[in-house]
């Protein structure tokens, strides 16, 4: 993270073109494509993509768009087909899954320094830093608490301290708050904004909720299904927010609609 | 987020509260109440305890029908006499410390050799498709087959009545460790990997961590695989050179005919068995799951 310079504490919206100079993540011309029983299925068609530093960018799909392949790539957990992956960074980003996919058998606080030691933060750190990254989510107490006492929203902000703490240029997430209820799932927002913001993070986010996509991202890329393919792309800077959701939304129904005619 | 507003302090604090709101509203109470201990020896101990007195009676109630002569059907107070004898005479606490070192001495190898072979099957895919249908079918060999080999290549020696105990536990241990990383979920794995666990690390932090309920399972059926099998190699065995455990005991009250210390000594095998499972594996087994949240409240 060197450039602290640009944002520091500053919510202001960073300069796209500037920052599309060096990006943290760029995909061209990516496909994946899985040979089963003799039969070759295309899950992405040729994605072409740039999520500049400090950007925070949702990739909204109905099912069946590749939209958790697509992290995976980025991720590293698997490869594409064709194309080229570049996170320039360097360093592995971070994943954080719609289940929290925390390990039961460490507290929340251990849980962090887990992805603090496997990065290479000495023994002498972890507890402190884990300390102030549970406090970033404002979990301070959870620290002692095992993953099976908290609530479904706590372990999304214990993953996120989690994936927080790898120190990656890069946070991906995959439906994140999907599995949570609406009021949580509100709050939990509110708490992603602020934490990008103070934090200078590039966010890349995946998710089928058009409220969601419009409510967070800078930008929204609508991924068509079978196979994904980048169909759309707004800027969500400028625009108000109901009426983005809604041309949004009927550009979705559009794409979902299509599969229904064949 | 759409527009570009910047987040009032006002707001922010609004959202705290709410968002601590929730947390005290979704989260499970804190730790559940202890039952007292009065009731916990009631409902948990009385009841094997009344089953054990009921055998008892039935069993003087028989020897005093006669339905048997008394060398072959001795009486409760014949058996606790057998006992006492033991006690009196300094050899009850030796006899059972011999078979439980040996127990213990060759459950310890038998955990080093299963786990190393099950990290290793669960490692190489075609060792363990080869080498796991065989190791299963061992799993079922009663390893009292194994004892005339052992004693036809070691002689009565101690090493004839490790290698029934390792050939009898090491599958069980081995299985164990398999299956318990079978079950590790494959969402585990893979926020393992996001975190950049690989290599070694990866089996420290992630997966033997992850296996450990199964691996128990695996531990506590080795010791009763290896309790067994440290019986039959004593029972046959047998020779003075070889220090006296309780097989042996065993064999050398069948062949002076008594009875009572026949029973007697079943009865100090069994107890030596179910202690070790009540004091050592069943806490254990216990805390890894009360910790992950998978018992009840029990």
């Amino acid at each position: 993270m060197s450039e602290t310079v640009l944002r520091v504490g500053a919510p202001a919206r960073p300069v796209l073109v500037a920052e599309a100079e060096r990006p943290a993540v760029r995909l061209t011309h990516v496909s994946k494509w899985f040979d089963t029983a003799g039969r070759r299925q295309t899950v992405l068609d040729d994605i072409g993509l740039t999520v500049g530093r400090g950007e925070f960018v949702c990739v909204l799909g109905a099912s069946g768009c590749g939209k958790s392949t697509l992290l995976n790539l980025v991720a590293g957990l698997d490869r594409p087909s064709t194309g080229a992956i570049d996170v320039p960074g360097g360093r592995r980003p971070a994943l954080m899954f719609q289940d929290h996919a925390l390990f039961p058998w460490l507290t929340a606080g251990r849980n962090v320094e887990l992805a603090l030691r496997l990065r290479g933060v000495p023994r002498r750190e972890r507890p402190e830093r884990a300390r102030r990254l549970l406090d970033l989510v404002r979990l301070k107490d959870a620290y002692g608490k095992r993953i099976h006492e908290l609530s479904g929203g706590m372990r999304q902000r214990v993953a996120l301290a989690r994936a927080l703490a790898q120190d990656a240029d890069v946070l991906l997430m995959d439906e994140p708050f999907a599995a949570l209820d609406a009021i949580t799932r509100d709050v939990l927002h509110e708490e992603l904004a602020r934490i990008w913001a103070e934090n200078n993070l590039t966010v890349l986010f995946v998710t089928h909720n058009v409220r969601e996509a419009v409510r967070l991202g800078q930008r929204v890329v609508l991924l068509s299904s079978r196979p994904g393919r980048i169909a759309r792309e707004w800027a969500a800077t400028g625009t108000p927010e109901a009426a983005l959701t809604a041309r949004v939304t009927d550009a979705l129904r559009e794409e979902i609609r299509r599969h229904g005619r064949r | 987020m759409a527009a570009g507003e910047t987040v009032a302090p006002r707001e922010v604090r609004e959202t705290a509260a709410v968002e601590a709101g929730l947390d005290a509203l979704d989260s499970a109470p804190a730790g559940t109440a202890r039952r007292p201990v009065g009731r916990l020896l009631r409902q948990r101990l009385l009841p094997p305890v009344v089953a054990v007195v009921l055998v008892l009676l039935a069993w003087q109630a028989a020897y005093e029908a006669e339905l048997k002569p008394d060398y072959l059907l001795p009486s409760p107070a014949d058996v606790g006499r057998a006992l006492s004898d033991q006690w009196y005479e300094g050899t009850l606490f030796s006899t059972v410390w011999t078979s439980m070192e040996r127990g213990a001495l060759g459950f310890a190898a038998a955990v080093l050799l299963g786990t190393a072979l099950g990290l290793l099957l669960s490692a190489v895919r075609p060792l363990r498709v080869a080498v796991g249908p065989v190791l299963s079918g061992l799993q079922s060999l009663p390893s009292v087959a194994w004892v005339p080999a052992a004693v036809v290549w070691f002689g009565l020696t101690d090493a004839t009545i490790y290698a029934v105990i390792l050939l009898g536990a090491v599958p069980s241990v081995a299985n164990g460790l398999l299956s318990g990383v079978d079950q590790v979920p494959p969402l585990y794995l893979r926020a393992g990997r996001v975190l950049g666990a690989t290599g070694a690390a990866r089996v420290r932090y992630v997966l033997l961590p992850a296996a450990l309920p199964g691996y128990l399972t695996g531990l506590k059926q080795g010791w009763a695989f290896a309790w067994r099998s440290l019986m039959a190699a004593e029972l046959i065995a047998s020779s003075p050179e070889l220090g006296l455990g309780l097989g042996q005991l065993l064999e050398n009250a069948r062949s002076y005919q008594d009875m009572a210390l026949v029973l007697a000594t079943i009865g100090e095998i069994l107890v030596v068995g179910i202690a070790v499972d009540l004091l050592l594996f069943a806490p254990l087994e216990r805390r890894v799951l009360r910790s992950r949240g998978l018992a009840g409240a029990r």
